[in-house]
């Protein structure tokens, strides 16, 4: 015990800075999540067939390529969207370049569970909006937003969790972060303690993950009491 | 004045089409309370969805104040539809809103931030202590009431009911339906009230159509009732009436 304690102190900094390179990677695919995977699941809601504003051929378009996106082997994708990165961030290799294919991954994930979790919503709030002369823009922020945010928060906890997972193969081009520090210094070098050691901090990051969205959810939900 | 003349409406489904309306004229005059009655599936709630547009005719046209919502492009329907207000049979209040919260979207939706007008309106269907309360800790007459509220904050000349009593039990259903009679004396209110209980359109409306499987079967009348007695309790009412 007092010996691990004192490799893990001996390797503070890699293990500060990989905790540091999984959170950025973290932020940068949530972002994506919020910024491409919400509005994507939003059309995909809207234009569906019997959807408010039913829009046959984006809504196959957009179907496709979430489809797409979350059918490519992840390991493969990351190599076949290196020239994009490339060009995207002008490097391929680091943690910045890394985020680029995780930023995909997690903006399809989350438009397709945001997708779900709207259904949940009532037709009758749907009418509600129309019958008051609501925009389109305001049906989806005022109602359907306001109405579903708890399923929208758990949802985004869920793709929060599943990056945690593709984050630690980011190792292959140079990402860092906790899964690739588990590898190298600990499985890589045979310090198993030092791999079990990582792999039980990522189970209490995702934990705390957890119990964040869930207790955020719980007091966004008025729903029932 | 809102007219119907000689208006179908048909749904697709699937293959085959189901008249919902057939050849319907009728007119409602300004300030009427006018009942819609008739068997499910007899096309009521359908005539009503024409009135504010959420339906489009097949045939026919409907008119409002002489005006023809179908011809207007969508966005000018959008804000005629702001001046008809609607109150429906499961209440459809905003589970994640306040009382207040929910009276006040549809001022929000015109970008008007009136705390009064909500206030007012609150304290009109008497519900102005509940305004921080979420839907779910209202009973069904209180929720249908606050739904009331939210119908009236744009001041509408137009009010739709679809079935407002049928979700609730006898008492409720008279506090609404009582709400609903002071809504017209005081704002003057045209009032459409689509119900499948005679008795509540016999209580408050001047006249009625009698819708049978699409097509406008009658259009009659309403003679008052005796006045109600009113029950202080379920319980005595209940007595009374069983004995």
């Amino acid at each position: 015990m007092t010996q691990l304690l004192q490799r893990l102190s001996e390797y503070r900094g890699e293990i500060i800075t990989s905790i540091v390179e999984t959170g950025v990677m973290m932020g940068n695919s949530l972002l994506a999540a919020i910024l491409v995977g919400l509005p994507i699941g939003t059309l995909l809601h809207l234009a569906r067939p019997g959807g408010p504003y039913p829009r046959r051929w984006l809504y196959r378009a957009l179907n496709v390529y979430v489809n797409v996106v979350r059918s490519v082997p992840f390991l493969l994708f990351v190599v076949a969207l290196i020239p994009f990165t490339r060009w995207l961030v002008g490097t391929s290799f680091g943690t910045t370049a890394a985020s680029v294919p995780l930023a995909f991954v997690a903006a399809a994930l989350y438009a397709r569970f945001s997708e779900q979790t709207l259904l949940d919503v009532p037709e009758q709030t749907i009418e509600l909006a129309r019958s008051l002369g609501a925009s389109p823009l305001q049906l989806v922020t005022r109602f359907l937003y306001s109405e579903a945010r708890s399923g929208l928060v758990l949802s985004l906890t869920t793709v929060t969790i599943s990056m945690v997972s593709y984050s630690t193969i980011m190792g292959v081009v140079g990402g860092g972060g906790v899964g690739d520090f588990a590898i190298r210094y600990g499985y890589q070098t045979y310090e198993y303690d030092l791999m079990y050691t990582t792999i039980a901090i990522m189970i209490v990051i995702v934990m705390l993950i957890q119990g964040a969205g869930t207790l955020l959810a719980r007091s966004l939900d008025k729903r029932a009491r | 004045m809102i007219e119907f003349r000689h208006v179908t409406k048909t749904f697709s489904q699937g293959r085959s089409a189901v008249t919902a309306l057939d050849g319907v004229d009728l007119t409602i005059g300004d300030h009427e309370m006018v009942g819609v009655v008739g068997e499910s599936g007899s096309g009521k709630s359908t005539l009503l969805r024409l009135i504010n547009h959420l339906e489009a005719p097949t045939s026919g046209t409907v008119l409002i104040d002489g005006e023809d919502l179908a011809a207007l492009p969508a966005r000018q329907q959008r804000i005629r539809r702001r001046g008809i207000g609607m109150v429906f049979q499961q209440f459809n209040l905003l589970a994640n809103s306040t009382v207040h919260d929910n009276v006040a979207m549809p001022l929000r939706l015109q970008r008007r931030r009136d705390s009064e007008t909500v206030m007012q309106m609150l304290d009109f269907v008497k519900m102005s202590r509940h305004r921080d309360k979420h839907p779910s800790q209202l009973s069904g007459g209180e929720k249908q009431r606050v739904a009331i509220a939210r119908a009236l904050a744009t001041r509408p000349r137009i009010l739709l009911c679809d079935e407002p009593t049928s979700a609730l039990d006898s008492g409720h259903s008279e506090e609404v339906m009582a709400t609903l009679r002071e809504v017209r004396e005081r704002f003057d209110t045209t009032i459409v009230l689509v119900s499948h209980e005679l008795d509540v359109i016999k209580s408050s409306c001047d006249r009625a159509a009698v819708l049978e499987e699409g097509r406008l079967a009658a259009l009659t009348e309403v003679s008052p009732p005796p006045p109600l007695r009113r029950y202080d309790s379920y319980a005595e009412r209940a007595r009374e009436f069983l004995a």
